[in-house]
């Protein structure tokens, strides 16, 4: 090892050493995996527990198969559960090392420098000291109360939080993938808003400086106590290298009395090449509760990465008056597939649910929209609405909606629309015209159809997802 | 400004142009009239760059072999085309489209990309002149506008975008007096001697109120009779059918 590689090492503030075998678990799910992953966590006892009762009831479950796109069968047996960061000698040391691709994006996406370095994993230098910018927000979250952690910090400084909510919305036996991740979730995002407070900014991942660099299990738990307020950006609008194929996360929210969850994601995971090779596995669970009552949740996605796509955010309505929401744009191009949409399960009173769904496919990929509407028997006057669209480019693509509506009262009203349309060759000539080429115009046009999502996008995200939708889309079209 | 020779066009194996010459200097205003499936659309079409057309004969722009340049680039040359049926484009907003238009087409021409507020200030000003309501523009381009409406707001483009070759697709089609007037105006200020207007109509009555330099009648792909203002007003007293 060179003096540089000892220097960077500095700032690496896990202060793990630099031999990457000592802090890897050994291949495979077994046992003895999760007891290193949770004695490299320094969990307590109640912690490590809870793991093993997961992947104790993992043996009897099976993959779910019932979704469209197909996988090939993971070994499970031969991935790693548990690699700490990469120290900063396996880094890439400076931009010019990074696929030049990548760096193309990021420019396009005006991202900038010292952001993009952050992004592709560059050893970030001193001059960039975004641990002080994250110190200067912590303060102000914890003059008002809020707590935002790692997950792991959570687990130690507030364990009754964690036990009281932590699988209260997605069991530990819920279904294979999530009940994986609830055996050997690595890190992920903790919030607490106290009652009554609103929080003051958007919190994202990007602020806590320690959650950078989280791994293939990701477990999210946010809670919103009564009357709060709390909106939550997930992800970046950069593509990411993985080296992990399998990327299972579990989102849990929780929302008390009178609370409201907004909680946005722009998802753009590598896709795998021109020729689907590579990419991610996307397979996610994602589940709120409106516990409360008037409470709200608000899901928004912009999904446009990932190999396979496969999530459903959910609202389950307990609350009486409760609301759930569920914004959704999917883009698949070349060999992409999304299966993904919603659950709006009604369980309270004078409920109701938005769908607002929008599909694009392009190349020879596949797109389908599945979600579930279920009104109670005592989910008297309940609402929903969904409106799923599809927009389809050129002719080797495949747009799919699977709508289940189950309502179980006569007081409630459920309504569906939905529409499948073919790119209109007019519009593209109408934009052409007026100076835009090609790919501008499917932007454009892209843009304008997904609008009612990207609305629901907090300010400084919809721009760059808005120049996402278009990247996602360059080369579709003639 | 433009010349077209000998041009020959088809569609789907049916001629529809069969041997096309026109000469438009700067400055001109030349009007083509001709019945129903004469070809005036293709012709627009052609000119713009649309795709789908075999074409044989020589289309020159400004001096330059228009051949292979695609229907952006023209545009960003500087040849407009006001629709016949302007097309809706849902979820974007009238103001914003035609600001990504103009800077396109500026940045095209290596001049400085507009800001906002310059932008906003300068289409209030040409909406006005138009009596062009300035709700429409914040609303979703084309959807649900009337008729009128639609076509105005291509002459809303072409002041904005200030192009040197304009081509109006039956802009007079479906229109009221007054919203023909108003269109008439907005097309009369913008005639300078660096700008040529290519009108194609099936009626007379729009040349009442833009006066051509050169009318010309286009019947089975082919202009068979050219003349001065007058030949518009024999052709509404004789109709096609004689002057063939």
């Amino acid at each position: 090892m060179n003096n540089q590689d000892i220097n960077t090492n500095q700032e690496y503030k896990y202060g793990f050493t630099t031999d990457i075998e000592n802090i890897r678990a050994p291949k495979g799910l077994n046992e003895n995996t999760i007891k290193f992953i949770s004695k490299m966590k320094k969990e307590p006892q109640w912690m490590l527990d809870w793991r093993l009762k997961a992947y104790n009831r993992l043996k009897n479950l099976t993959e779910p198969n019932w979704q469209k796109p197909k996988y090939p069968k993971i070994d499970y047996q031969n991935l790693y559960y548990y690699s700490a960061p990469k120290s900063a000698a396996e880094k890439p040391k400076s931009l010019d090392e990074v696929d030049p691709k990548l760096i193309e994006t990021y420019k396009k996406l005006g991202i900038p420098l010292n952001e993009q370095k952050r992004l592709s994993g560059v050893a970030v230098d001193a001059v960039f000291d975004s641990v002080s910018v994250a110190t200067t927000y912590k303060e102000e979250l914890t003059k008002k109360g809020i707590i935002f952690c790692s997950i792991s910090e959570a687990i130690q400084k507030h364990p009754d939080l964690v036990k009281k909510y932590l699988g209260s919305v997605i069991p530990l036996t819920d279904h294979y993938f999530a009940t994986l991740n609830s055996a050997v979730f690595t890190d992920g995002s903790f919030v607490y808003i106290p009652p009554k407070v609103r929080c003051p900014m958007e919190l994202s991942t990007y602020f806590r400086i320690n959650a950078s660099e989280t791994g293939q299990f990701e477990r999210t738990l946010i809670i919103a106590d009564k009357g709060s307020y709390v909106s939550y950006l997930e992800g970046c609008t950069a593509p990411m290298r993985d080296e992990n194929q399998l990327h299972a996360a579990n989102v849990e929210l929780v929302a008390l009395d009178d609370a409201e969850i907004k909680y946005s994601t722009v998802q753009n995971w590598y896709p795998g090449d021109k020729d689907g090779v590579g990419g991610i596995y996307n397979f996610v669970t994602k589940r709120g509760a409106c516990r409360g009552k008037n409470s709200k949740i608000s899901w928004t996605q912009v999904e446009t990465g990932s190999a396979i796509t496969w999530k459903y955010p959910s609202c389950i309505l307990q609350g009486d008056n409760s609301v759930g929401e569920f914004y959704s744009i999917a883009i698949t191009n070349n060999h992409q597939k999304a299966d993904t949409g919603t659950k709006m399960i009604h369980l309270g009173k004078n409920t109701k649910s938005k769908i607002i769904s929008k599909g694009i496919s392009a190349g020879q990929a596949d797109n389908t929209y599945r979600g579930l509407v279920d009104i109670g028997k005592k989910a008297l006057n309940s609402r929903n609405y969904t409106q799923c669209d599809s927009l389809l480019m050129g002719n080797k693509c495949g747009a799919h909606t699977v709508p289940y509506i189950k309502n179980k009262n006569s007081s409630s009203t459920v309504e569906h629309e939905a529409t499948t349309s073919k790119i209109n060759e007019e519009q593209l000539y109408y934009c052409n015209q007026r100076g835009l080429n090609q790919e501008e115009a499917v932007s454009l046009i892209v843009n304008g159809f997904c609008k009612e999502v990207l609305q629901q996008l907090p300010m400084e995200f919809a721009v760059e997802a808005q120049k996402l939708v278009g990247i996602s889309l360059e080369g579709s079209v003639g | 400004m433009l010349e077209i020779i000998n041009l020959k066009a088809s569609i789907n194996k049916r001629d529809i142009l069969n041997g096309l010459n026109l000469k438009i200097n700067p400055g001109e205003v030349h009007a083509i009239m001709g019945p129903n499936g004469s070809g005036k659309s293709t012709l627009a079409n052609i000119l713009s760059g649309k795709n789908g057309y075999k074409i044989t004969g020589d289309l020159k722009y400004k001096g330059e072999n228009l051949k292979d340049i695609p229907v952006e680039q023209r545009a960003q040359k500087g040849i407009f085309l006001a629709f016949q049926y302007p097309i809706e484009i849902p979820g974007v907003n009238t103001n914003n489209f035609l600001k990504t238009s103009l800077n396109t087409i500026r940045k095209a021409k290596g001049e400085k990309e507009i800001d906002t507020l310059a932008f906003l200030k300068l289409v209030k000003e040409k909406a006005k002149e138009l009596g062009i309501d300035e709700k429409i523009l914040s609303r979703q381009l084309n959807v649900g506008f009337s008729g009128g409406e639609k076509k105005k707001n291509e002459i809303l483009q072409m002041k904005i975008l200030d192009p040197n070759l304009v081509i109006l697709d039956e802009t007079d089609s479906g229109l009221d007096i007054d919203a023909l007037k108003t269109i008439a105006d907005g097309v009369n200020s913008s005639r300078s001697k660096d700008k040529s207007f290519l009108v194609i109509t099936h009626y007379q009555r729009l040349l009442d109120y833009i006066k051509p330099d050169f009318v010309h009648v286009l019947s089975s792909g082919k202009i068979v009779k050219s003349g001065s203002r007058e030949l518009a007003l024999e052709l509404e007293k004789k109709g096609y059918k004689k002057i063939n």
